[in-house]
């Protein structure tokens, strides 16, 4: 390494800290119960139980309010095409959808109280606090947007979404044993998605960020079930073939079974 | 016991689905038909996404349709000819099926052309049955007997060019509307799921005018052959056949069309026919009812492509 990178590296170093948020008065430690889920075909949903403490340090404020804590848990990113149904001449058909790219095929938003009283508007805007501002893209002809929380077809995919059980939002999930230790239960319904799930974990004192923290889990599925979705979209003509070969030996064995000529 | 299908991906309960493989099986057993246009419906009603069935059935069809191939191929009840004939339409139909259900799933209105194809055919060919059958079961109740309607012995059909002599048939005819009727079948099987022997049947007899002796052994061995490929192309560009719905429902299917044979057997056959005919109608009104009344939800949503 020259001196001059050096020099630029350390100059790089010194405009990183000077650009960092003020000295950070608190660390949030956080461990997940498990860091790998497996679903299994018997798997009738299951849950998540996160444990966090907030350490503070000399630089913390002796006269620090309460903590408040959101918790935002995304599951793997997923293309989705949300459709309306009309009435057309006397039948209902698909008319109009839009397609959302790159958005979470889980979201999760705990919080220890209502978002509303945790921090401004503003602020929820900015740090994504809750579905309402959680971009979701859209794709609508050849722009690429997040729109209003109140679009029908945004509202109608978080509702979809929600009745599955894959998005929700809850502002008691988080519970502070101490006031510095948490917990957190984090709910996965039967038909959750496999991948890697990230937990992004903001800490909020009087409506503003103080410390942030991040953790993931992985979610998989094992067993014969697995292997046949697998083989499906890997090796679609193998699959095929193999499946071809299953249904013509079911159709020999019947007809050596009950043959009658 | 619920068993996890991986393509459909839901649970299901088992006894349910191997229920309805009896079930259909016992009715394809009675009627002497594939029972796909029964079987793709059940599966749509109970949960599972006309895609996912439409491409599950044609597997299914693919082992009930082997067994009844090999047994007519042993009779000698197969005219090779014949069959390779229509099959080189039916190839082709399949194959522009399955492009189409790929094109218009994306466009995402595959469900209402399953639904539509289905109220449209089910419904002419149901009423067409329950008609004929209302009306022969009048005419034995009057005591009135009508020779069978032949019809004139050459119609436009006999009139096409290249015309080729199927042996085992004893018929000279041309290949034009034999290679067509295959592609008709072909096509509709994959949008469908069904094999199709209930359309091709009737047309083989009344318009191709195949003797008796030949045309369900002929149609068996087209189908087997149309379901093969339909369940390779779409296991291949849709990854949508789901195997293990499809075992459960052939052994099932099997079973259930040991029983369906013996009680066809002791059925006189118009009553059967009328029977048929009711069962075709009704699923075909179910399907149009579907489709008239407000969904639950006017909003749906699937997911495209999932990144890991």
């Amino acid at each position: 390494m020259t001196a001059r990178t050096a020099i630029a590296l350390a100059l790089a170093a010194i405009a990183l800290v000077a650009t960092a948020p003020p000295a950070a008065a608190e660390r949030i430690i956080v461990s997940v119960s498990n860091h790998r889920v497996t679903v299994t075909p018997s798997y009738a949903g299951d849950e998540l139980v996160l444990f966090g403490s907030v350490e503070r340090d000399a630089d913390t404020p002796p006269d620090r309010g309460d903590y408040d804590l959101v918790v935002t848990v995304a599951g793997p990113r997923a293309d989705m095409v949300t459709r309306r149904k009309e009435r057309r001449a006397g039948i209902w058909v698909n008319a109009d959808s839009r397609q959302f790219l790159d958005v979470p095929s889980y979201l999760a938003i705990f919080s220890n109280r209502p978002l509303n009283e945790i921090a401004s508007a503003d602020v929820q805007r900015r740090l994504q606090l809750g579905i309402n501002n959680v971009v979701l893209t859209q794709r609508v002809g050849t722009d690429y947007a997040d729109v209003v929380a109140t679009d029908p077809f945004r509202t109608a995919f978080v509702r979809r979404q929600t009745e599955r059980g894959l998005y929700r939002q809850s502002s008691t999930a988080v519970t502070f044993l101490t006031p510095t230790l948490f917990r957190v239960t984090i709910p996965l319904p039967a038909t959750v998605p496999i991948g890697t799930f990230d937990i992004d974990i903001k800490l909020l004192v009087n409506g503003a960020l103080v410390a942030r923290s991040e953790t993931a889990f992985e979610i998989v599925k094992v067993g014969f079930e697995q292997f046949v979705a697998n083989a499906a979209r890997h090796h679609g003509l193998l699959y095929g073939l193999a499946t071809v070969i299953m249904a013509l030996g079911t159709g020999w064995i019947a007809s050596i079974a009950f043959r009658r000529d | 016991m619920q068993i996890y299908l991986p393509i459909a991906d839901i649970p299901v309960s088992m006894f349910l689905l191997l229920a309805m493989g009896i079930a259909v099986g016992f009715v394809s057993g009675m009627f002497g038909i594939g029972g796909g246009f029964l079987l793709t419906p059940l599966l749509i009603f109970v949960g599972i996404t006309p895609a996912v069935a439409v491409a599950s059935v044609t597997t299914h069809i693919a082992a009930s349709s082997f067994s009844g191939a090999l047994s007519y191929w042993r009779k000698r009840a197969v005219d090779p000819a014949l069959a390779t004939t229509l099959l080189s339409g039916a190839v082709a139909g399949t194959g522009l099926g399955v492009w189409l259900f790929t094109w218009l799933r994306q466009l995402g209105q595959l469900d209402l052309i399953i639904a539509l194809s289905y109220v449209a055919l089910l419904g002419t060919v149901g009423s067409l049955m329950v008609w004929e059958g209302v009306r022969s079961a009048l005419r034995t109740r009057q005591g009135v007997t009508v020779p069978l309607r032949h019809g004139s012995s050459h119609s436009w059909v006999h009139g096409l060019p290249i015309k080729m002599r199927f042996k085992r048939s004893r018929i000279y005819l041309s290949v034009i509307p034999v290679i067509g009727v295959g592609m008709l079948i072909g096509f509709v099987g994959a949008i469908m799921g069904v094999g199709g022997g209930f359309l091709l049947v009737p047309i083989l007899i009344y318009w191709l005018r195949v003797p008796t002796s030949t045309v369900i052994g002929t149609s068996m061995m087209l189908t087997l052959i149309t379901m093969i490929v339909a369940t390779l192309l779409h296991a291949a560009t849709n990854h949508l056949v789901d195997a293990v719905l499809a075992l459960v429902l052939m052994v099932g299917g099997v079973i259930g069309a040991q029983f369906g044979a013996r009680a066809g057997q002791s059925l006189r056959g118009e009553n059967l026919r009328l029977l048929l005919g009711l069962l075709i109608l009704a699923v075909g009104i179910r399907f149009a009812v579907e489709l008239v009344l407000p969904p639950t939800d006017i909003y749906t949503v699937q997911t495209v492509e999932i990144g890991q």
